[in-house]
């Protein structure tokens, strides 16, 4: 009676032990987020993609319906290539979307903003985003300030 | 002038010969570890003194400084207008240093202090003589068991508090100061890193189990069998434990966060 107390007890404990590093694993970090089911996977070259990061969201008018899965650099096009995971339930996307990269909030992060067109047509596995628009680069709006004001 | 040079010289040979000891100690405890598999309901009831029985004071500090971290937090980052980023900072502040170390420091206190009593108590009233004795093996029958729970309970009581750390967070921030719900995790979960920093939290809670149960153990063992001997033996626990895991989490912060 007395031992079957305390293996209840050490049982529960290790339960919530492990339950806490689960809870740290899905709630606090990021390990869920690899397996986000059924995605449907399109392409964006951007010419500059500025501090965009894989892992960043993909939104339409802010909600988030997808993640960037992949970054690189595609040596023939000289663009960065960004391959976008969304979610299989948002198929309603018109070949003419186009995708911007924003940055949410002073310090936040870049993400890519879809702005949907208006053809029939909708995106698929494997499409590729025909419009698209670069980070804004601070340095680049500085520069272009300056050219302006030297014409002037 | 050469009397106190001498005195010197004699305590710093003394704190060789106890750290010595300590480590014959050590290595004669680890020497005696298939008891813990071949007896395992030994463990279990020294997880349960040592854990569970820790497991109250862990959870309310958990909660209390993650709420702290809320407001502190939440006041620092108002300023830059980015209160949104309050889930990040109370996250990687929880999993990187203050559940590890302060769960460390308290586990120290509750459990470690526990134990050199209990061992003190049992070498002064020659209970570990009387089981030689009988040819019970005290390293066996005494040590390792308490040695391996001491080990085991440490990672779970600290993801434990620091779990419990982020919803005293959450109470705060969202739901006392209106930091928007989804803003609050999707910050935490796009700057805490499983591998970077949640594991790194584990793997330093593995090491201060592991220095905070061989210090309680081996005060224990060491103590003067006299009252004033356990009384000594249970402070040096505290104060030896909790300044070696201050100065180990410095050297650990240094290895895992500092050449990256």
């Amino acid at each position: 009676m007395k031992v079957r107390f305390f293996e209840l007890a050490v049982g529960v404990f290790v339960l919530l032990g492990v339950a806490a590093l689960f809870y740290l694993a899905v709630q606090v970090s990021n390990v869920t987020d690899y397996h986000d089911r059924d995605t449907y996977t399109v392409t964006a070259y951007f010419d500059n993609i500025g501090g965009l990061k894989t892992r960043a969201p993909v939104t339409v008018s802010g909600v988030r319906i997808g993640r960037v899965s992949e970054i690189r650099y595609d040596p023939e096009q000289f663009r960065a290539e960004v391959k976008l995971a969304i979610r299989s339930e948002h198929d309603y996307l018109p070949m003419d979307t186009q995708a911007a990269i924003h940055t949410a909030g002073l310090l936040g992060e870049q993400y890519i903003a879809l702005e949907p067109g208006g053809d029939y047509d909708t995106l698929q596995d494997g499409d590729e985003v025909m419009f698209t628009q670069s980070a804004l680069v601070l340095e680049n709006l500085i520069g272009r300030f300056l050219t302006n004001m030297g014409s002037d | 002038m050469i009397d106190a040079i001498a005195s010197l010289g004699r305590s710093s040979l003394n704190a060789l010969v106890v750290f010595g000891r300590a480590f014959l100690f050590l290595l004669q405890v680890l020497a005696s570890l298939d008891i813990v598999i071949r007896r395992f309901g030994l463990t279990v009831v020294q997880i349960y003194s040592v854990g569970v029985r820790s497991l109250l004071i862990i959870i309310v500090s958990g909660l209390f400084v993650g709420m702290v971290l809320g407001y502190q937090g939440y006041i620092t980052l108002v300023n830059f207008g980015a209160a949104e980023a309050l889930g990040g900072v109370v996250a990687l502040s929880l999993v990187r240093e203050l559940g590890p170390v302060v769960t460390a420091l308290l586990f120290a206190g509750r459990a470690g202090s526990a134990l050199t009593a209990e061992l003190g108590l049992m070498k002064t009233t020659e209970q570990l003589s009387a089981m030689e004795m009988m040819a019970v093996n005290p390293y066996r029958r005494i040590f390792a068991p308490r040695f391996v729970a001491g080990f085991l309970s440490m990672p779970l009581l600290a993801a434990i508090f620091s779990a419990v750390g982020v919803m005293g967070g959450y109470i705060v921030g969202v739901g006392m100061l209106g930091v928007d719900s989804g803003a609050y995790f999707s910050q935490m979960q796009s700057v805490t890193d499983w591998n970077e920093d949640v594991l790194s939290g584990v793997i330093k809670s593995i090491v201060f189990g592991f220095v905070v149960t061989w210090i309680a153990v081996f005060q224990g063992f060491n103590a003067m069998p006299t009252s004033e001997g356990i009384s000594r033996a249970t402070t040096q626990t505290v104060v030896v434990s909790s300044l070696a895991i201050l100065g180990l989490d410095f050297i650990l912060t240094g290895l895992m966060f500092g050449a990256g």
